[in-house]
């Protein structure tokens, strides 16, 4: 202790002659190069001119640059503005309407007005969410395992399974479920057998997305953790997850709303019904696509509002959902 | 509580590469002891050793001993969880957890091995906040995050942090290479301070550091790059500045070398 504090001025006087040998140094250097900028001034006129010409083809690029990014955003954004636009101005109207939200469509053809979609929210919502009730724990803990566990050739195959999961046309999901369920266990097509279709094709999202952010969580929160004593899991329990929260929870939203708006699968298991079909195992369950894809045959004008109005109804719960994850998000997230 | 290391004919591999090779030292409890030499040569791979952190890389294994007092770490055993419980560690760049508040950085060790109790965690938070001279400065916002925090003060949590598990020896792997002179200091006082209980091995590139705070230094060398890396030679710091056994000691201090 008493060396310890005796000892300080003497090393911190050393790293002050170290430091003033270190300015010198760079005095000297400056010097020199004040030197070398004073001795030719002769060629005064051609060196800023040098120094000009390269800065304005820089700055040339640099606008060029900046305006393809501009149009490319631009050109990106007119084909959503126009969804947007369209499938606002044309659904809105219905949406405004309570009973959308409270009656089905049961009774109703489509000559006539009224009825509304709740069948259709409803069925959407629940096969929706136990898709991901079902495919987020398998996905984040495949993620895991990728990330945290994974090494040598099992790793390796899991990770090119998921790459081809990932590139499985929905329609195939649709059918493959189908052959299971209907051609080799003859059970009838239920909303279930949809959601296991849907399964297929949100697993790969979500362990793509987690296992990219739990890449993101830096080795060094992992190494303290492990040099407290905590062991592995826990570490990944309490350190890697929450850390990555945020993002894992990002990654599942994206899943969902690709999955609610799937339409092959639903059309192969799950064809449209007019009525509330709230059982998973009871039926068939219709949904806001199929709703969408069965008033589109319609050329009668109150069957065209209710594809525009289901239409909208099913961005409105894509954006909803997100906004809840951002909300969940923030709690128990990266703090600042 | 501090603990005496025995090493001996210590081999470091990674895979099939032997990254230090035949370590003997001897680290004696309630001192610093230093280790220098110059990039790769293996001392922070073989302080990684002294906790079986470099377990944690994939590949990474050892041959040979290490005792803390009469128990050898590397014995069929022992859980290397539990050997870092006793021998903790401190990185080179401050390294809180960004989803904990202060107290929960501090209290994480704790925690996350199970023990519970608001009173217990409130007296280990601030012994251990006190221990690494923060207390004073965060007492007012425990709750705050702890990436909220100016470089030292992270790094000071950092130790917080490690010394909150009561560990009887302490790793630091180049603590200050990330913080400026002001902050260097503070941690060098609190290395003065904290060697009166803990054991204290630290990694420095900064050879005015380990004049300053060590009793024992040791210096690290190797012969080419992908050759492994070896312990020169270990004695009193004074010596090993001023009258170095071994040449290449004298030739790193002055300068002449690397």
């Amino acid at each position: 202790m008493t060396t310890s504090t005796t000892a300080s001025p003497g090393p911190s006087a050393g790293s002050a002659g170290a430091s003033a040998s270190g300015t010198s140094r760079a005095g000297a250097t400056s010097a020199a190069t004040t030197g070398a900028a004073a001795t030719p001034p002769s060629t005064r006129g051609t060196a800023p001119t040098e120094l000009g010409h390269k800065a304005r083809g820089r700055a040339v690029k640099d606008q060029l640059a900046r305006v393809v990014m501009w149009a490319a955003f631009l050109l990106a954004l007119v084909p959503l503005v126009w969804i947007l636009w369209t499938v606002g101005s044309k659904g809105y109207h219905l949406l405004l309407d309570a009973q959308w939200w409270t009656n089905s469509q049961r009774g109703i053809t489509s000559r006539r007005e009224g009825g509304g979609a709740v069948h259709a929210i409803q069925g959407t919502l629940i096969q929706g969410l136990t898709t991901a009730a079902i495919s987020v724990p398998i996905g984040i803990l495949t993620a895991i395992y990728l990330v945290e566990y994974g090494r040598g050739r099992l790793a390796k195959a899991v990770s090119f399974m998921v790459d081809i999961l990932t590139g499985v046309p929905s329609i195939v999901a649709g059918l493959f479920v189908y052959a299971l369920w209907v051609t080799t266990f003859g059970l009838q097509r239920v909303g279930f057998a949809v959601c296991l279709a849907l399964v297929l094709l949100m697993i790969p999202v979500v362990v793509r997305s987690t296992e990219e952010m739990l890449k993101l969580v830096p080795n060094e929160l992992r190494e303290a953790s492990y040099a407290l004593g905590v062991p592995k899991w826990k570490t990944i329990m309490k350190v890697v997850l929450p850390t990555a929260f945020s993002g894992i929870v990002t990654g599942v939203l994206l899943g969902l709303a690709r999955v609610m708006g799937e339409t092959a699968p639903l059309l192969i298991l799950g064809p449209y019904t007019k009525s509330i079909a709230t059982d998973l195992f009871g039926g068939l369950m219709p949904t806001l696509p199929t709703m969408i894809n069965q008033d589109r045959t319609e050329v009668l004008q109150p069957a065209v509002d209710r594809m525009w109005a289901s239409a909208l109804t099913l961005i409105l719960i894509v954006l909803l959902l997100n906004v809840a994850g951002r909300v969940v998000a923030r709690f128990g997230s990266v703090k600042r | 509580m501090a603990k005496r290391i025995d090493v001996s004919d210590l081999n470091v591999y990674y895979g099939g590469f032997k990254a230090v090779e035949g370590v003997t030292m001897t680290v004696e409890p309630r001192s610093v002891t230093a280790f220098i030499g110059p990039s790769g040569c293996g001392k922070s791979t073989f302080l990684r050793t002294l906790n079986r952190m470099h377990e944690v890389t994939p590949g990474g294994r050892v041959e040979g001993k290490v005792m803390l007092d009469d128990q050898d770490l590397y014995a069929s055993s022992v859980d290397p969880v539990a050997v870092r419980r006793t021998v903790g560690m401190v990185f080179q760049r401050p390294n809180p957890f960004p989803t904990m508040s202060i107290y929960d950085n501090v209290a994480a060790g704790l925690r996350l091995n199970g023990v519970k109790g608001r009173k217990k965690l409130d007296e280990v938070v601030e012994k251990s906040l006190q221990g690494a001279n923060l207390w004073k400065e965060v007492k007012d916002r425990l709750g705050k995050p702890g990436a909220g925090l100016s470089g030292g003060q992270q790094q000071r949590l950092c130790i917080a942090r490690a010394i909150a598990v009561e560990p009887q020896v302490l790793l630091m792997d180049e603590p200050c290479s990330a913080l400026d002179p002001i902050s260097t200091l503070a941690i060098e006082d609190l290395i003065g301070e904290l060697k009166s209980k803990y054991t204290i091995v630290i990694v420095t590139h900064n050879m005015q550091q380990a004049a300053r705070v060590s009793d024992r230094t040791a210096f690290f060398n190797l012969a080419a790059t992908g050759k492994p890396g070896k312990l020169v030679e270990i004695d009193d710091t004074q010596r090993i500045f001023n009258n170095p056994s071994v040449k290449a000691t004298e030739d790193y201090i002055s300068g002449r070398f690397g």
